[in-house]
């Protein structure tokens, strides 16, 4: 989809969450929003539902403890069986460190790959350009400029209403 | 709050989110000062001998080092569970501190966890050289094989310690990394040529949106919650080395919190050390500011107190345990052969940090800097006193000997920390020592408002 984008750079986050609270009550569409540290209220302001994160490190946990065991339980008393110091073959309590360290391992890096996916986070992504301040100390909030409903001027206007420092037009998008 | 006027904020000099970027990449962007040289060149060269002792005992055997019959081990074990110790203050900083929102950690994180991954890499080594045959450092996995195939030990205290510390590792190396994501596009969008290029690689291409930004805090605060049981279950796994033997003056149920209270405890002391250092050389006074300095004073006079209260512990238990070898162990290492290790430990551990309980202390930086290198000297007794004391005199005397080490043994010693300060010096050269993205977070935003006010003036 072919878009235009109407790019304000804030300088603080009150007024950045201002300007989007303003937008959300306008029905301007907003883009996006690119900060250089997390921006507390944000999520809410900008209506964006918990992440579901938490799901994959349980799930991951549970995939590493359940193979833990297993495979503890199966190399221990099944495919070689050796008498340790007279304990019994199916020694669960000996097993639960290991178990432990593998539920820790598989939910962090489960947690840490759904992290790369979601945010579509690999080597060699580009960065954009033009938005190298973003990640010093400023705040972006883009506007999408494909509602007749809005000119661009008055998108300017507004971001500038509500105190950004510049606002920039942007033909072809950022992405 | 940092806001308040009675209260001194926890980022002093009003910076900017501007300014916090400028002043933690200086050390990255400029050439090294001669300080970093000096430093480095020591730290090399410390390594360098350490290296040569370590490639001389591998290739001959560990026949070059002063283990006997009845000492088996020494220098290699304590090293081991010293530099595990080290690492736990990183985790701590950066996850529990996480959880509990306590922002003065912000400053520290980053380079603690740095500390933290170092600390483990010196730590994993020192059972890899133990093994005399560290070619053969892969049977300690369960990998299907040609021997039965014959699977290793699920029940030994050993083995959980390659599960411990390699999940350790590679979870604390992750939580690193991921938290340093956006600090690292910040030092690409900063860059130009070969370095942007890298830093490109590094930063996966973050950009900030606020889904982004979201779902990363999420992954933060869930890295946190599992490092968090994670640090505490590796020093109980490494205390269960011993614990779980017979030998008196290991077996006791005390060792696994013990253990970890002392790990945080010598850790502290370290990352004191290093930041105290850090600071004045790189001139971060006003992000490591003396509130962290007394924040970190006074985690280590708690769990300095708290490991006097496992010093006590265990030689009560000793004595009311009843058991004669228990209680020989003790008085054997209070006066024994080996008595002076002991009254270091404790002269180290137990009386040193007392002295933090004095307002002038804690606000001198020359003795804080040298009460984290006694405390470190204690800590790395302790773990002596532990291993060779209840080892030397066991139960047949015929068999009793003394434990000497040997200069190569010696060379071990010092080859972990040559490793380890000349990781974090290149870590101070190559990648953001502080976390930017989470102190700009916590700046106050009237001030910047204030300079930013200014600063339009001013233009």
């Amino acid at each position: 989809m072919s878009y235009r984008a109407c790019i304000g750079f804030f300088d603080e986050t009150h007024r950045l969450l201002e300007a989007v609270r303003d937008c959300r009550e306008k029905g301007v569409p907003i883009l996006d929003v690119v900060s250089p540290f997390p921006v507390h209220g944000l999520d809410e302001a900008m209506g964006i539902r918990p992440s579901r994160l938490p799901w994959v490190t349980l799930i991951g946990g549970a995939v590493g403890l359940t193979l833990g065991l297993c495979f503890e339980y199966w190399s221990t008393a099944v495919s070689f069986p050796i008498d340790v110091g007279g304990k019994p073959w199916d020694s669960f309590p000996a097993f639960v460190p290991v178990a432990f360290e593998l539920t820790v391992l598989f939910a962090g890096l489960s947690t840490a790959f759904a992290l790369f996916l979601r945010c579509k986070l690999w080597p060699g992504r580009p960065a954009v350009k033009g938005m190298e301040l973003t990640t010093d100390d400023c705040h972006a909030l883009i506007l999408e400029q494909r509602d007749a409903r809005f000119l661009d001027e008055e998108l300017a206007e507004l971001l500038r209403s509500h105190g950004a420092r510049e606002v920039r037009q942007e033909p072809g998008g950022v992405r | 709050m940092s806001d308040s006027i009675l209260e001194t904020p926890l980022i002093t000099g009003n910076r900017t989110p501007g300014d916090v970027t400028r002043d933690v990449c200086i050390p990255l962007e400029g050439r090294p000062g001669r300080s970093w040289y000096v430093g480095f060149l020591i730290a090399f060269s410390v390594l360098a001998v350490g290296g040569a002792a370590v490639i001389y005992q591998v290739a001959t055997g560990i026949g070059t080092w002063g283990l006997n019959r009845t000492v088996g081990w020494g220098f290699d074990i304590t090293n081991f569970v010293f530099w595990v110790g080290i690492g736990h203050a990183g985790t701590l900083i950066s996850a529990v501190l996480l959880l509990f929102r306590q922002k003065w950690r912000t400053s520290i994180n980053r380079s603690a966890e740095a500390m933290t991954i170092f600390a483990v890499m010196c730590a994993g080594l020192f059972p890899l050289i133990h093994m005399g045959r560290p070619w053969l450092a892969y049977w300690v996995f369960p990998y299907p094989n040609l021997r039965g195939p014959l699977w290793v030990n699920f029940r030994s205290a050993l083995l959980w310690d390659v599960f411990a510390i390699g999940t350790y590792f590679t979870i604390s190396l992750t939580f690193w990394y991921i938290g340093m994501i956006p600090d690292l596009a910040t030092v690409r969008d900063r860059a130009k040529g070969l370095r942007k290029r890298i830093f490109s690689i590094l930063s996966l291409g973050w950009r900030g949106t606020a889904r982004a930004w979201s779902r990363y805090e999420t992954a933060c605060v869930l890295l946190a919650a599992l490092a968090t049981p994670l640090v505490v279950s590796v020093h109980s796994v490494v205390s269960a080395d011993f614990a779980t033997a017979v030998i008196p003056g290991w077996h006791a149920t005390l060792f696994p919190p013990y253990f970890v209270i002392g790990a945080v405890f010598s850790g502290f002391a370290m990352v004191l050390t290093l930041m105290i250092v850090a600071r004045k050389t790189m001139h971060f006074e006003n992000y490591i500011t003396m509130k962290h300095i007394h924040a970190m004073c006074k985690v280590m006079v708690f769990t300095g107190s708290i490991v006097a209260l496992a010093y006590t512990t265990e030689a009560f238990t000793a004595w009311y345990s009843g058991s004669e070898y228990e209680q020989f162990v003790f008085l054997n290492r209070m006066f024994g052969p080996m008595a002076w290790s002991y009254w270091v430990m404790v002269s180290c551990n137990v009386i040193a940090p007392q002295l933090l309980w004095f307002k002038k202390i804690r606000n001198s930086l020359g003795a804080i800097f040298v009460l984290s290198l006694v405390v470190n000297v204690g800590m790395w007794f302790e773990r002596f006193v532990i291993i060779t004391s209840s080892l030397e005199r066991d139960f047949l005397p015929s068999s009793w000997s003394g434990y000497f080490p040997t200069l190569i043994e010696f060379g071990s010693l010092i080859f972990g920390f040559g490793l380890f300060f000349t990781l974090f010096l290149l870590f101070c050269r190559a990648l953001p020592m502080i976390a930017m993205f989470e102190v700009k977070s916590i700046l106050p935003e009237r001030k910047s408002a204030q300079s930013a006010a200014q600063r339009g003036e001013a233009a």
